[in-house]
């Protein structure tokens, strides 16, 4: 049973949903290929999601290692809608369906000197082709800052339209965080570690002037081979502008107050 | 090396006969190369049109279109050195074509960008055009393949004269090397490898054009007309051993 996103709710939108077949069949997930078509094509085929842990470790009282099913009842499933950016300029609207990290975060009750939190995601060259190749460094990490991960707006995503998450959406469990591109939400994780440090995030290691920690959606701050002002809904034909932190500034900018996002890109 | 008298000679290879296509034959030709050069583009648009572009079709179109550019204008770089080396030299009529081809899907490159991606919107291109220098190079590209194109019939060049009109039609050579540039800058840099495959086979494309040139100028080529075929096969900078046989 999930709760339905209402009206009036922060997580509600009433943009018109991008089609799941699109949400499908349509994304970034090299594990799998380089081409956008390719994590449709080959994930379903290959990745398996049962048995599956989660180990949340690291600056915490209580270490713990979850079972995929135990992890779906840690909090009640509610749905959010959400923009979803790419950094590639273009960009969907999802129905997702999970609960916010915050959740978990409480259960496992970081220390002080917790700091950042880390996402270790699944790479076995078996279910996931792609990690033979070393166009990046596998595993793929990603990180966030401890305030950003705890904020009600990010989400452990569980499933989209009602459902399961589909392989190729990084199943079974995934980071959403709306106001980020794209790539800052990582797929498939098998490991949440809490730590002192900054982590260096997968595209950060690869090519750190293009892409930066923090990665919030920002339209005055261009990519350095792009424009960030406009992005393509896909199903859409025109360009639309893009808005700072997608449109959710309301909620997250107080996060950055006083830092320079063209410096903290 | 010293080769035992075991092993066989290689052959010399057999010349293959000169072959000219006579003035109906080439026409034919002409009209099955112009068919095959429109595939492309015809396969993009009932794609384009029929949803087989997937979900962000512009994008996809875009992407397609610079690929078909290069490729064409790889295959015209492609013709002198098929020529020499096979001794087809009427390959060379062919040529203009296929040089209009590349310019005719450079040009779709540049509409699908200035129409549909950015829907002619001028805020939208200036903010491309200064933020995206790669664009900027891309549409560098272009411009220099204008005159070429617009060079590119008998009338033209005749009223230039052919050393100025193959002057001008060196203009290719930074062409391809502005569009792979464009390429190369315009991608992922994990997702090199058909940008790689491209510039690997320019290297080639003109490297050929480079040691041909290089070959000429050796002391055996000398004197050659420009524009002939070398007679002498390799030029052997080594002083051969006695008992080796040299080409007469």
């Amino acid at each position: 049973p999930v709760a339905k996103a209402a009206p009036g709710s922060p997580w509600f939108s009433d943009e018109a949903l991008t089609p799941k077949s699109t949400i499908t069949s349509y994304g970034n997930f090299y594990e799998y290929g380089v081409d956008k078509t390719d994590p449709g094509k080959y994930a379903p085929g290959l990745l398996k999601t049962r048995p599956w842990t989660v180990a949340v470790e690291g600056e915490v009282l209580k270490p713990r290692t979850f079972a995929i099913d135990d992890l779906l009842k840690l909090a009640p499933l509610e749905e959010r809608i959400y923009r979803l950016r790419c950094v590639e300029g273009w960009s969907m609207v999802v129905p997702w369906v999970g609960f916010p990290l915050a959740e978990l975060i409480k259960k496992v009750e970081p220390t002080g000197n917790a700091k950042f939190v880390e996402f270790v995601t699944l790479a076995d060259p078996v279910q996931m082709p792609g990690v033979r190749s070393p166009l990046l460094d596998w595993p793929y990490v990603e990180g966030l800052r401890l305030d950003e991960a705890r904020h009600p707006l990010t989400l452990l995503g569980l499933g989209l339209y009602g459902e399961a998450l589909p392989a190729q959406n990084g199943a079974p469990v995934r980071l959403v965080v709306p106001w980020k591109y794209g790539f800052k939400s990582a797929k498939s994780i098998v490991k949440i570690r809490f730590v002192r440090e900054q982590p260096t995030s997968t595209w950060t290691r690869a090519a750190p002037s293009e892409y930066g920690f923090y990665s919030n959606v920002n339209p005055e701050v261009a990519h350095p081979r792009w424009s960030q002002k406009s992005e393509r809904r896909l199903g859409e034909f025109r360009r639309r502008p893009t808005l700072p932190f997608n449109g959710y500034a309301d909620q997250v900018a107080s996060l950055y107050a006083g830092m320079d996002l063209k410096k903290n890109f | 090396m010293h080769p035992s008298p075991a092993t066989p000679r290689r052959a010399a290879p057999i010349p293959l006969p000169p072959y000219t296509p006579g003035r109906g034959m080439l026409a034919t030709i002409k009209i099955v190369l112009f068919a095959v050069c429109l595939i492309p583009a015809l396969r993009l648009a009932t794609a384009f049109l029929g949803d087989g572009l997937g979900p962000n079709p512009i994008e996809e179109l875009q992407k397609a279109l610079g690929f078909w550019t290069l490729t064409f204008l790889w295959i015209t770089l492609a013709v002198t050195p098929l020529r020499q080396l096979t001794g087809q030299h009427w390959l060379v009529r062919l040529r203009r074509m296929l040089g209009l081809f590349a310019f005719f899907y450079g040009c779709l490159h540049f509409a699908n960008w200035l129409g549909l991606d950015m829907g002619f919107d001028t805020e939208l291109i200036l903010d491309d055009l200064t933020e995206r220098p790669f664009a900027v190079l891309g549409f560098v590209t272009l411009l220099l393949m204008a005159p070429l194109a617009a060079t590119s019939s008998n009338r033209a060049i005749k009223l230039l004269g052919g050393k100025r009109w193959q002057a001008l039609h060196r203009l290719v050579y930074a062409v391809a090397i502005l569009g792979m540039a464009h390429y190369l800058w315009g991608v992922k840099k994990i997702a090199l490898t058909t940008p790689l495959i491209f510039a690997a086979l320019l290297v080639v494309l003109l490297g050929y054009r480079a040691w041909d040139r290089a070959r000429r100028y050796t002391p055996a080529g000398r004197g050659e007309a420009p524009g002939e075929m070398p007679r002498v096969v390799p030029t052997v900078t080594v002083q051969p051993v006695r008992f080796m046989e040299r080409p007469k």
